[in-house]
């Protein structure tokens, strides 16, 4: 199953006149290079006419990188040996795990600047004094920089890292291309790094979760389609005669988070000496993207890319078979096939016509059993392992990532009916819903599946300390459960008082009184924020620790297959 | 299945597998749970069902409308028009009634403070404060000090027109800059300074020149402020004597207010409220306690 969507395969036939083989440069190297050294020129060339200091500064720093690439690909082929990775080492898979480290790190670095920025805009919130009166400091620039960092930055990483390690290892195929994953892993950094220095810098296209602006996500189009390439293609590779559930996930976000990508950014700059561009949408159509892209962002990003996640990491870390393969498949259908409707939930009671509501609102309904379908397969995985959760703190903190899913994915088609929706849309309830699918799903499984990962990528026998990880989950979920409560408290009490008449007829309380009133519930979310960074922190000691332990023993195997 | 046989069977739960296995993962053959798929067949039939009732699927040049024939902008008015029939008793009252029938009548007085504290919220908090207490340029409305007259009518007048606002009616005057403009020198808006704050009893600076600052002002203030610094309503001119001070009262905020004039903003209600909410908000302002 050899395949050439790869940049820069060996071939056999390159023999020197030794019989050993003769080095010579790939298509990939020499090509990758000469793209990189023409878009350092072009960066450049823009850069001298640029209508903003800020978008100079994106131009420069876009020349700066492809010229280091350049030089990052020429001096790989003077220290690399003429021959090409084996594909196999004595009938065993060769895994490509450079990639997968460093967007493990990487997740680990954006995970906690993400939180820090969190908390620093929880308690602008709480005492806006804290904005300093400065453009860069002030929480319209930050917020998107928490969300980017933590869903793009971190969840993107880790989602990355986990694929790349996960169709690997269940297709028993070594990554197809030679330098295309780590373009895909660094041009992805690349891009978080243009997106969030840009909202500092006031660059912004001003749609959620979409923010960057077009040359940001012209890139970002790019380093995608190359994902999928080598994603598909590692598949194409593998010596499995079937695709392991998880792989049809991963497959799923890849595949739908390019389509709504383009769909969501199709805009038109104004030169390519501006950041600026205008999107093709107008009015509620535009809305109406948005709102597809939005929702569908947390159902194939957070939603599918993790529930890969979990269905490689829980039975791995559990040793147990998957539960049901027959609820996996209905599910997975269900699921993608109901969730690509449900974005207009997202915009009750507004122009949007009555029937694309309805039609948000019942798809979301029926997406529940479908959201469920995955919480059974990775609890009921455990039957016949429950007496793990005692002892592994590890597995503790998948299964409490699968519950708190299930409860957001509860929550979530409750207030997608227009009823609940006119109490709680525009309030905080929506922030709470958001933070115990991100903080207690999302996070909770990628810190699972960081803590298997590591040990396994640098061949150590266990974590430096389970006891931490024992810390980290205890005062991580007191700090999810303070900041969720207080943000349905907050959010139904804002709901009541927005809706709140008097005798006479009038509105009992002006809109600053319901602001007033969120103060104490803002201040005790922020030190939710707090607690849940600390664990990160505690965390992050913990992997550096790993990492710094010596090799074990098995590490003496030449086949490349990490201990476990 | 027929490959069932040599699928082999998991130990601790007796479920065969599917037999395939990835990395040392296995699958159970577990069918789906009945609650499970009961659960996912209601929730389309509720689906299905919702569609009958109400707008859902997009024709080709309209949409199914539902049996109901419900429609989210029928509904906003019926809201609309029973808000409006609660309110109706006391408010065709209200737009009857001239203001001051209004206040000496405990009924429809009650009915105006609440309309008009729900309107105040809303549109003057943000200047005014929540509690009307004002902020530096943004007058306190709950004292007796009044700019432009704190009478029923005065006040109706100023919300619906506004202050150097773009409403015609509105009212003009403003105080110019003396000393941006070359009118005076600064040695002279110096003693004027010391001479205002002298007006309230404020203690006076060392090198203050209160007699110089009398002719200064005599000769540049008094045709607007008055003789003796007792203001004009007419032209929003302030009341110098009363320790209020709309802009502070430190001898540089007044070589500030002298050197760059002073012409704070009320924007025209008129267009913006309906003339029944402006009824309201005069009767609320002027009960706050510092009516004329």
């Amino acid at each position: 199953m050899q395949t050439e969507l790869s940049l820069g395969q060996p071939d056999p036939a390159a023999k020197g006149p030794a019989g050993g083989p003769q080095k010579s440069m790939t298509y990939g190297e020499g090509g990758l290079a000469f793209l990189f050294a023409m878009l350092a020129l072009g960066a450049l060339v823009v850069a001298s006419g640029a209508e903003s200091q800020a978008y100079a500064f994106h131009a420069y720093l876009s020349a700066l990188a492809s010229i280091v690439c350049v030089f990052a690909i020429l001096n790989r082929y003077v220290d690399r040996p003429a021959a090409r990775p084996a594909l196999e080492i004595d009938g065993k898979p060769n895994y490509n795990f450079g990639p997968v480290k460093f967007a493990t790190i990487a997740a680990m670095v954006w995970g906690i600047a993400g939180f820090l920025v969190g908390v620093i805009i929880a308690f602008q919130l709480a005492f806006p004094v804290l904005n300093l009166d400065l453009p860069w400091t002030a929480f319209g620039r930050l917020r998107p920089l928490h969300t980017s960092a933590v869903i793009f930055a971190f969840g993107g990483n880790v989602l990355i890292a986990t694929s790349f390690y996960v169709v690997q290892r269940t297709c028993r195929a070594r990554l197809v291309g030679d330098l295309a994953p780590w373009f895909v892993v660094l041009g992805y950094n690349f891009f978080i790094v243009i997106a969030g220095t840009g909202y500092l810098l006031g660059i912004t296209q001003g749609k959620e979760y979409a923010e960057p602006e077009w040359y940001a996500d012209l890139w970002l189009t790019i380093v995608w389609v190359t994902y999928f390439c080598v994603f598909i293609g590692t598949i194409w590779r593998r010596k499995e005669p079937h695709i392991y559930v998880a792989n049809w996930f991963y497959l799923a976000f890849i595949v739908t988070i390019a389509v709504l990508h383009l769909g969501n950014n199709a805009t038109v700059p104004v030169s390519v000496f501006s950041p600026k561009s205008y999107i093709v949408w107008s009015g509620v159509q535009d809305a109406m993207v948005q709102w597809w892209y939005g929702h569908n962002a947390v159902g194939f990003f957070l939603t599918a890319g993790f529930l890969a996640i979990m269905y490689y990491f829980i039975p791995k870390r559990a040793d147990r078979p998957v539960y049901s393969y027959r609820l996996s498949i209905i599910h997975f259908w269900a699921l993608i096939f109901l969730y690509i409707w449900a974005g207009p939930h997202h915009l009750h009671y507004t122009a949007l016509p009555d029937w694309a509501q309805t039609l948000g609102m019942t798809f979301s309904i029926m997406l529940w059993m479908p959201s469920w379908g995955g919480m059974i397969n990775g609890l009921m995985t455990l039957s016949g392992a429950w007496d793990k959760l005692r002892t592994d703190p590890v597995l503790r903190l998948m299964v409490v990532s699968v519950a708190f899913y299930g409860m957001s994915t509860f929550e979530g088609p409750l207030m997608s009916v227009k009823s609940v929706n006119s109490l709680s849309h525009y309030t905080d309830w929506t922030i709470g819903h958001v933070h115990s699918g991100a903080l207690g799903w999302v996070a909770y499984i990628s810190f699972g599946a960081i803590y298997c990962l590591v040990p396994w990528l640098w061949n150590k026998r266990e974590l430096y300390s389970l006891k931490l990880v024992n810390w980290h989950f205890w005062i991580s979920t007191i700090g999810i459960v303070f900041y969720i409560s207080a943000m349905w408290v907050a959010g139904i009490l804002q709901g009541l008082m927005w809706r709140a008449y008097t005798s006479l007829g009038f509105l009992e309380y002006s809109f600053i009184e319901t602001v007033e009133a969120m103060h104490p519930f803002y201040v005790i979310r922020a030190l939710g924020g707090v607690l849940f960074l600390v664990g990160a922190l505690l965390m992050a000691f913990n992997i550096y620790m790993t990492i710094r332990e010596p090799e074990a023993a098995s590490a003496a195997t030449p086949s490349l297959v990490p201990a476990e | 299945m027929a490959e069932a046989h040599h699928n082999e069977v998991d130990a601790a739960s007796g479920v065969s597998t599917t037999g395939h296995e990835w990395d040392g993962i296995r699958e159970l053959n577990n069918p789906l749970p009945r609650w499970w798929l009961w659960t996912f067949y209601a929730c389309i039939a509720w689906a299905v069902a919702y569609w009958v009732v109400y707008p859902a699927w997009p024709m080709v040049s309209s949409y199914t409308s539902g049996v109901l024939g419900w429609r989210s902008r029928d509904a906003v008015q019926v809201q609309l028009a029973g808000l409006r029939a609660q309110r109706a008793v006391f408010a065709e009252k209200l737009e009857a009634a001239s203001l001051d029938q209004i206040e000496q009548n405990p009924e429809l007085l009650a009915f105006a403070r609440a309309q008009g504290r729900a309107a105040f919220g809303d549109n003057c908090a943000p200047c005014h404060g929540a509690g009307a207490g004002g902020a530096k340029g943004y007058p306190n409305l709950n004292d007796d000090d009044w700019l432009w007259g704190g009478s029923l009518e005065q006040i109706h007048a100023t919300i619906t027109h506004g202050a150097r606002s773009t409403d015609d009616a509105g009212h003009q005057g403003n105080m110019p800059a003396f000393g941006t403009d070359g009118i005076l020198q600064r040695p002279d808006i110096l003693a004027a300074a010391d001479y205002v704050r002298s007006l309230s009893g404020l203690p006076p600076a060392p090198d203050a020149q209160i007699a110089k600052g009398k002719e200064v002002f005599e000769a540049n203030c008094a045709a607007c402020h008055g003789p003796e610094g007792k203001g004009n309503q007419e032209l929003g001119a302030p009341n110098l004597t009363d320790g209020i001070w709309l802009y502070g009262s430190s001898r540089a905020d007044i070589v500030a207010d002298i050197t760059h004039g002073r012409g704070g903003i009320m924007p025209a209600w008129g267009g913006r409220l309906d003339e029944g909410t402006i009824k309201a908000l005069t009767v609320y302002v002027h009960t706050l306690g510092g009516g004329k």
